[in-house]
């Protein structure tokens, strides 16, 4: 019979337990979860189980992890995700919460970049830990994001993005994240971007401050490839502050924005193509 | 004369740059990302930039918070 150890095709015989086959393979292995549930090692298989076996603790090696992480990415998105190089200006509440999503799906190349450095007060939304306070943005993410999928090639800018250098940080991103915070600093680096790399799309945030309802959290396109994410008038203000919620539903349509243009898809869902 | 803002057509009597129509709807510059006929205007260009018949302009404006 055939069975899925560890996201690999094996041939066993007929009847063999659970317990057998971790020998054979992997007799270290201390936890054995047999489609998706934890069983005893006298269990028997029966044909196309998919059996995962891990040693508690242990970090699987490169070649092994890169089969279990690939194997619920979709296999025609992946090959497409892998290729992608994407730039993502501010790790802040959005930015952070974009770089994690476009990790877990398998992109290639990410070039993230902030000043800023990690502040309690950024816990209440932003992706990073209370042992990561007082460290540089980027430097703490890049870490984070190394422990969910160390295959992301992570370019870490720890510097204020100006006219002057935007060009050079983000010239070999296909596709442009906003997620700055001040709403003058959004428009200065789209404006930038946009005519400098006239062909790129850019992916940006507005409106996500408070707890309206989600629903009015949505991606629309304005112009001819900046496609804006956000209710598009909630500012963050006093008694309206950004909150972990509302600004990840936004932080998650850039992304998926992003993975729609990837796969060549519209982001909005209006017609065919981009 | 008629141009489009944001797909919705606009009569201009007189002659108008870009920063006089700024300054009519009462936008501020800063918050604002400009196309023209599907080009980016950026801020520097706003004050030599007249507006002629049919010109289509996509204001597309931001709200803060990241």
């Amino acid at each position: 019979m055939n069975i899925q150890v560890n996201e690999r095709a094996i041939e066993v015989p007929a009847g063999q337990s659970a317990g057998a086959l971790r020998d054979r393979v992997k007799p270290d292995a201390d936890l054995l979860i047999r489609n998706g549930f934890p069983i005893d090692a006298a269990t028997p298989l029966e044909d196309g189980d998919r059996l995962v076996l891990i040693r508690r603790g242990e970090v699987p090696a490169a070649g092994e992890l890169e089969t279990l992480l690939t194997a619920r990415h979709s296999p025609g998105v992946h090959a497409k995700v892998k290729q992608a190089c994407i730039g993502i200006a501010g790790v802040g509440g959005l930015g952070s919460a974009i770089a994690i999503a476009l990790a877990r799906i398998g992109i290639g190349q990410l070039i993230i970049a902030d000043f800023d450095l990690v502040e309690p007060s950024n816990l209440n939304r932003q992706q990073y830990f209370l042992d990561q306070i007082g460290q540089p943005k980027v430097y703490a993410l890049k870490e984070s994001l190394a422990r969910i999928n160390p295959h992301v090639k992570v370019t870490a800018c720890h510097l204020r993005l100006t006219p002057a250098n935007i060009g050079e940080v983000f010239g070999h991103a296909r596709i442009l994240v906003e997620a700055f915070d001040r709403a003058d600093q959004k428009a200065m680096l789209i404006e930038n971007f946009a005519s400098r790399f006239p062909e790129r799309a850019i992916v940006g945030g507005s409106g996500m401050a408070g707890y309206e309802p989600g629903n009015t959290v949505i991606t629309r396109k304005c112009g001819s490839r900046l496609y804006l994410c956000g209710d598009g008038v909630t500012a963050a203000a006093e008694g309206v502050g950004l909150m972990a919620p509302r600004v990840g539903i936004a932080a998650h349509h850039q992304a998926n924005v992003v993975l729609r243009l990837l796969l060549g898809l519209e982001p909005t869902g209006d017609g065919d193509s981009p | 004369m008629t141009i489009e803002i944001n797909g919705t057509p606009r009569e201009l009597t007189t002659e108008t740059t870009l920063a006089d129509l700024l300054a009519e709807l009462n936008l501020d510059a800063r918050h604002l990302v400009i196309e023209l006929n599907r080009q980016i205007i950026t801020r520097q260009q706003h004050a030599d930039t007249r507006l002629q018949d049919g010109d289509q302009l996509e204001l597309v404006h931001f709200v803060g918070g990241g």
